[in-house]
């Protein structure tokens, strides 16, 4: 299915997959191979901060695929991207053994600080890669499996489901906060050592988790791809044009808005375990709702029902928000807020979108014009585009 | 109304006894009552608010009675049922504001419509892939949208999109087509030719259509019942019933 | 217990001396060469001398002796009370000493001492002419239980003359009887039946030691008698639970009440409502800031004055935002909540911006500070002007909507748009001055939350999930839903919270609420009919 969604790719996502090859042959080299005081030299840092922006992508293109094509604009991707995170706390934390500060072999540091005797069952098995890896995936997906299961046999949609989604997350930040649910309260996750037996701050373990996170980056595309030029993608686009239309055509709305919610909670888990060990911290902020909706901005900045617009609105948005929180920290907030404003008033479809409808409307003009000099006239259909 | 016997009901493909809808306090149906049998083809007309398109709703699973049966084909009772298992059945609906997918192509919105697995698992792996190109030309070809077939259901005049779900309801080939006034903003060649439309469906297939065009009404040639107030006020070919006083005096005026 | 019996013995010799005022100054003169002493044996019984004259310079001592500020010159066994400020006053006398007294030692106290101290303080007070310190004293002995007080009690309550201190008075004997080792037991369950009438905690304790260890008889009576406060108090904790919930509804209330305009009657999505209340809130602060330096005694009328600026500002605010960015955006109300979302982030950066990041103090008016008594509830004022101005906004608002010709066109543009304006509404203009109003209210809000909360540019992002939660509850479009709603949750929260604590109780909420959305998708109260549908 992979193969044919790559075969099949039109040119945007050809591009895309393209330049992701690039990056991820040409940010580890120019990290490793060019020497430190050269102009080609990419910093370590600077290779964790695009590892960074990549996982946001990837939870950007999570989110377009249930609110472009779907319609559910979930205020919950946060709290998904954070789980996915914790998860991968909690492997790395327990990777830390005996050198913690208080040396106790087996319990984190926070836990004997907190007088606990014995590792919880939530820990259990964290100790394990693979077991890790899995609750990465099925934690978040599972949430969004039995939320949504609910919200959607109950028909919540639109501004309703943002809502709740939206307390969902605001419960589990509540909850992550508390120590007794023994996640670290306050603090988090934090002070990693390392990861399957690599130092996490060791210079070629960070080029490694980029590329890791371009890997995950292109497959997370290509599976979301996949997905909406099927027949799947196509009912679930109809879904959310007009709902109860599908409906009365026999489909059952519930279970595809459950499969496309929770897949995408399960790519944005994924995201946020890349995003964890390239920080080195997780902490219970990740929940607020401030980082969901942000998360949407960015899809709506790409545009929405594009995927590659998404994961480009992702590294744009970040990318200026990091240069402006260095350069004009006050600003940065302003910024964000007027870009939600401006984008909603006058870039309704987004970069991508706007760009490719602007360029087809110069290439039919410049067809139109060919054909009246040519005597033809022809007058071309605008090509079915999703 | 009818003095329903169990011959009846067997023969029925659509049986709707004492059927009571209210909305808050409201009685949009006051115990209605009908019967359509087999490959029957049926006119229903009535004022605005007589309760047509409530009585769609209910048959579709839209709204739930408060009383009464619904049964399909003789045993399968509506009211339990949500829309999609509905539609599983063989009910299909075309709804009285044209409502297509407007983001998808004529093509594509045909093709969503066409008769095949539903389930989200077969569309996910492929299985309703397999285009039956000839089965869709066909219905492209009967609703006359062939030369616009790569074009969004969106940009589509008010006319065609009343085509397109037409079109779909076709390619959805189900046993009972619902349809709520198919010819609101139609040509009058138009309006004659989607009563011959529904006419040649008619001999496969049972219709139900809600129309407020009289011509309309008159060149389906079949049964024709009035509602009024939500319960029918009279039942009976389109002479008697048009020139029935109470018929005349609700709604036809004189 | 036999010190018990000693200081009683002495309490009634010093009873009986009260009436002997001749050799009163010489039984003090001797008690306090008594005190002068390091043996604790001494030490007590002079104490108990002491408290036998009744005198207030006696009483003076014992006052400094438990705060340790008694001293006593070994050489010449005077006593004095050595005051913080260093100096010394005669305790005999009550004169500053001729000369500075040399080589001071502290009057040593030990744990018997202290007992001795407190019972003699209990019974030199119970006789003070001040009523307030003869309550304290009853109310000191009814927690020690000093049957040693017994004699003393029996002569003030002779003397007693206000009928609370007196009851107070009687309650303390009683306890004191039950802590009395040989009393008989038609003496105690006499003395359970007057101890009872009291019906706290303290005296569910004293009757606790009862149940367990006592006669049948007594042990009968102690239970018949716990029970019935056990019963009075459950009543009473629900009771109270119920106010905490209706003051914690009523702030609740206030946070939502401006949405179930925006979004429930308009069904815009304010993800900016928050900074509403934010924005009243600091217009209170401002106001404060002028009053407290121009005008220091209109100080009272702060709040006052702040609630039609904080609606003029608020609203203002909101009619602006209304104009600028959502009449774009009707009918897209996912794109509405981003647009005001980001105009959320703008106002509380530039709150920050001018204000700061920190808390800033806004005071409360003398008239919303303190309590009063209800029932044997405790009331603040505070809490309960939250409640009558929640009310009066919810009033005020019902009003608006269904009895001025405002509320009669905004309900028709609400409904049916086009009809309205087919009528001759304008409707961009009620559009406007609604969201306003949504918006006006809570600001009024924020003049209230400033009394309660922190006035910090995040006050509003705390508010906002919990009012649409309430509004969606409630169900949209229904102000009587919206205030049920807020009461259920308020009264809701404070029975969890002492199960399950405040955060958790906060997130059963949330969970049972995101469940009864998919129960009841439209809320407690919801609108049927097709608009809702669409
Ligand atoms: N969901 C609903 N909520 C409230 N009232 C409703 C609802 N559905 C229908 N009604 C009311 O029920 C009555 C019948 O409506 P219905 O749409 O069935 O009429 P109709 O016969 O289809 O009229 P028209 O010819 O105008 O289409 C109307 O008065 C309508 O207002
Ligand atoms: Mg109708």
């Amino acid at each position: 299915m992979i193969l044919r969604t790559i075969i099949d790719l039109d040119w945007r996502g050809r591009v895309f997959l393209l330049v992701l090859a690039a990056v991820a042959v040409l940010v580890p080299l120019l990290n490793l191979a060019v020497p430190a005081g050269s102009a080609f030299n990419v910093p370590t840092y600077l290779v964790s901060l695009l590892g960074k922006y990549l996982c946001y992508a990837l939870l950007a293109i999570a989110l377009d695929l249930v609110w472009g094509y779907c319609g559910i604009l979930s205020l919950g991707h946060g709290a998904f991207f954070a789980l996915g995170g914790y998860a991968m706390g909690m492997y790395l934390m327990r990777q830390i053994g005996p050198r913690g500060v208080y040396a106790n072999p087996v319990l984190p540091d926070f836990m004997v600080f907190l007088n606990m005797k014995e590792l919880p069952i939530t820990w259990w098995g964290f100790g394990h890669f693979p077991y890790a890896m899995l609750m990465v995936l099925v934690v978040p997906g599972l949430l969004a499996f039995v939320f949504g299961w609910f919200a959607f046999r109950s028909r919540v949609t639109g501004v309703y489901l943002s809502i709740i989604t939206q307390a969902m997350t605001y419960a589990l930040l509540l909850a992550f906060f508390r120590n007794d649910m023994g996640f670290g309260g306050n603090n988090g996750l934090t002070d990693f050592k390392d990861i399957l037996g690599f130092n996490i701050q060791a210079q070629s373990t960070r080029v490694a988790l980029f590329v890791a996170s371009v890997v995950a980056l292109a497959l997370g595309y290509l599976i979301a791809r996949a997905m909406v030029t099927s027949a799947y993608g196509k009912v679930l686009i109809a879904i959310r044009d007009a709902e109860s239309r599908a409906r009365f055509m026999g489909y059952r709305v519930e279970r595809y808005k459950l499969v496309a919610f929770t897949v995408s909670a399960c790519m944005a888990g994924v995201a946020g375990a890349l995003y964890v060990p390239q920080v080195g911290i997780i902490n219970p902020s990740e929940f607020a709702a401030a980082n969901s909706i942000e998360a949407v901005i960015w899809v709506a900045v790409g545009g929405r029902g594009t995927l590659v617009g998404a994961a480009l609105g992702a590294v744009l948005v970040n990318w200026a928000k990091t240069w402006l929180t260095g350069a004009f920290p006050e600003v940065w907030v302003f910024g964000l807020g007027a870009l939600f404003v401006l984008v909603t008033l006058f870039l309704p479809k987004g970069i991508i979108r706007t760009l490719s409808e602007w360029s087809a409307r110069r290439s039919d003009q410049r067809a139109a014009s060919a054909a009246a000099e040519a005597g033809i006239g022809a007058v071309q259909q605008p090509a079915g585009a999703e | 109304m009818s003095s329903v016997t169990s011959p009846e009901l067997t023969q029925s493909i659509l049986y709707l006894d004492g059927v009571s809808v209210s909305f808050d306090g409201f009685k949009a149906l006051n115990s209605l009552s009908m019967v359509i049998g087999h490959g029957e083809m049926r006119a229903i007309i009535g004022p605005n608010g007589a309760g047509k398109t409530t009585m769609m709703d209910v048959i579709t699973g839209k709204t739930r009675p408060d009383d009464g049966d619904v049964l399909f084909d003789g045993s399968v009772d509506l009211t339990r049922m949500d829309e999609a298992s509905i539609a599983e059945l063989g009910i299909g609906r075309k709804f009285q504001k044209p409502t297509v997918f407007e983001s998808h192509t004529v093509d594509d919105n045909i093709l969503l419509a066409m008769k095949g697995p539903r389930s989200a698992g077969s569309s996910l792996f492929g299985w309703r892939n397999r285009v039956r190109d000839d089965q869709k030309d066909q219905v492209l070809e009967t609703i006359g949208l062939k030369d616009h077939r790569k074009r969004l259901a969106a940009d589509l005049s008010h006319g065609q999109k009343q085509w397109l779900e037409i079109g779909m309801l076709l390619a959805q080939d189900p046993k009972l087509l619902l349809v709520d006034e198919p010819v609101a903003g139609m040509t009058d060649h138009e309006t004659e030719q989607t009563a011959a439309l529904l006419a040649s469906i008619a001999k496969t297939h049972a219709v139900v259509v809600v129309e407020h065009d009289m011509h309309f009404v008159r060149a389906l040639g079949c049964k024709v019942t009035c509602l009024h107030e939500g319960s029918v006020l009279a039942e009976g070919a389109i002479d008697a019933v048009s020139t029935n006083d109470r018929v005349v005096e609700v709604y036809l005026g004189r | 217990m036999r010190i018990a019996r000693l200081l009683a013995a002495l309490l009634g010799l010093a009873l009986a001396s009260v009436a002997s005022a001749p050799s009163r100054a010489a039984d003090l003169d001797a008690a306090f060469a008594r005190i002068a002493t390091e043996n604790f044996g001494e030490i007590e019984a002079a104490i108990g001398d002491l408290a036998a004259t009744g005198d207030p310079k006696a009483a003076a001592a014992l006052q400094a002796l438990t705060d340790s500020r008694l001293v006593y010159a070994p050489a010449d066994k005077g006593v004095f009370i050595k005051a913080p400020d260093g100096k010394f006053t005669d305790a005999r006398t009550g004169a500053a000493p001729a000369a500075e007294p040399f080589g001071t030692k502290p009057v040593r106290v030990n744990n018997r001492v202290r007992r001795a101290l407190e019972a003699a303080l209990g019974s030199l007070t119970l006789l003070s002419p001040d009523p307030a310190k003869r309550l304290a004293a009853a109310e000191a002995v009814l927690k020690s239980r000093d049957s040693a007080a017994i004699p003393a009690l029996d002569a003030a309550i002779a003397k007693e003359t206000d009928a609370r201190i007196k009851k107070t008075m009687v309650q303390a004997r009683a306890a004191a009887v039950l802590g009395k080792a040989d009393a008989t037991d038609a003496e105690k369950v006499s003395a359970i039946d007057v101890v009872a009438e009291r019906g706290d905690q303290d005296t569910l304790s004293l009757l606790a030691n009862l149940r367990a260890n006592g006669t049948p008889i007594v042990k009968m009576a102690a239970e018949t008698a716990a029970g019935a406060i056990e019963r009075r108090l459950a009543v009473l904790s629900s009771v109270q639970n119920v106010w905490y919930g209706l003051s914690l509804g009523s702030v609740l209330l206030l946070a939502a009440i401006g949405l179930a305009i925006t979004f429930g009657v308009m069904g815009i999505i304010n993800m900016a409502h928050g900074e509403m209340v934010m924005l009243g809130a600091y217009t209170t602060f401002v106001v404060q800031e002028i009053l407290r330096t121009k005008y220091p005694a209109l100080f009272d009328w702060s709040l006052a004055m702040a609630i039609p600026l904080a609606f003029l500002v608020a609203g203002g605010v909101g009619v602006l935002i209304e104009r600028s960015v959502i009449r774009f955006l009707y009918g897209r109300p996912l794109e509405t909540l981003l647009a005001t979302w980001g105009v959320s982030l703008i106002l509380q950066q530039a709150v920050r911006s001018w204000f700061g990041a920190n808390n800033r103090e806004v005071g409360a008016p003398a008239f919303m500070s303190g309590s009063f008594d209800f029932m044997g509830l405790a009331i603040t004022y505070g809490r309960l002007w939250i409640v009558v101005f929640g009310a009066l906004v919810f009033a005020a608002l019902l009003f608006v909507l269904k009895a001025t010709s405002f509320g009669l066109k905004m309900r028709a543009v609400t409904q049916n748009r086009r009809m309205a304006s087919c009528m001759g509404i304008r409707t961009p203009w009620v559009d406007s001055l609604t969201f306003g109003l949504g918006s006006g209210i809570a600001g009024i809000a924020g003049v209230a939350l400033s009394q309660i909360d922190n006035v910090s540019p995040n006050l509003g992002q705390s508010y906002i999930v919990d009012s649409f939660m309430v509004v969606v509850f409630g169900g949209v479009g229904n102000l009587w839903g919206t205030l049920v709603a807020a009461m259920t949750l308020g009264i809701a929260n404070k029975f969890l919270e002492p199960f399950a604590g405040a955060v958790l109780g906060k997130i059963l909420l949330l969970i049972f609420i995101i469940l009864f959305i998919q129960k009841r998708p439209r809320g407690l109260f919801a609108l049927k009919g097709r608009a809702v549908e669409a």
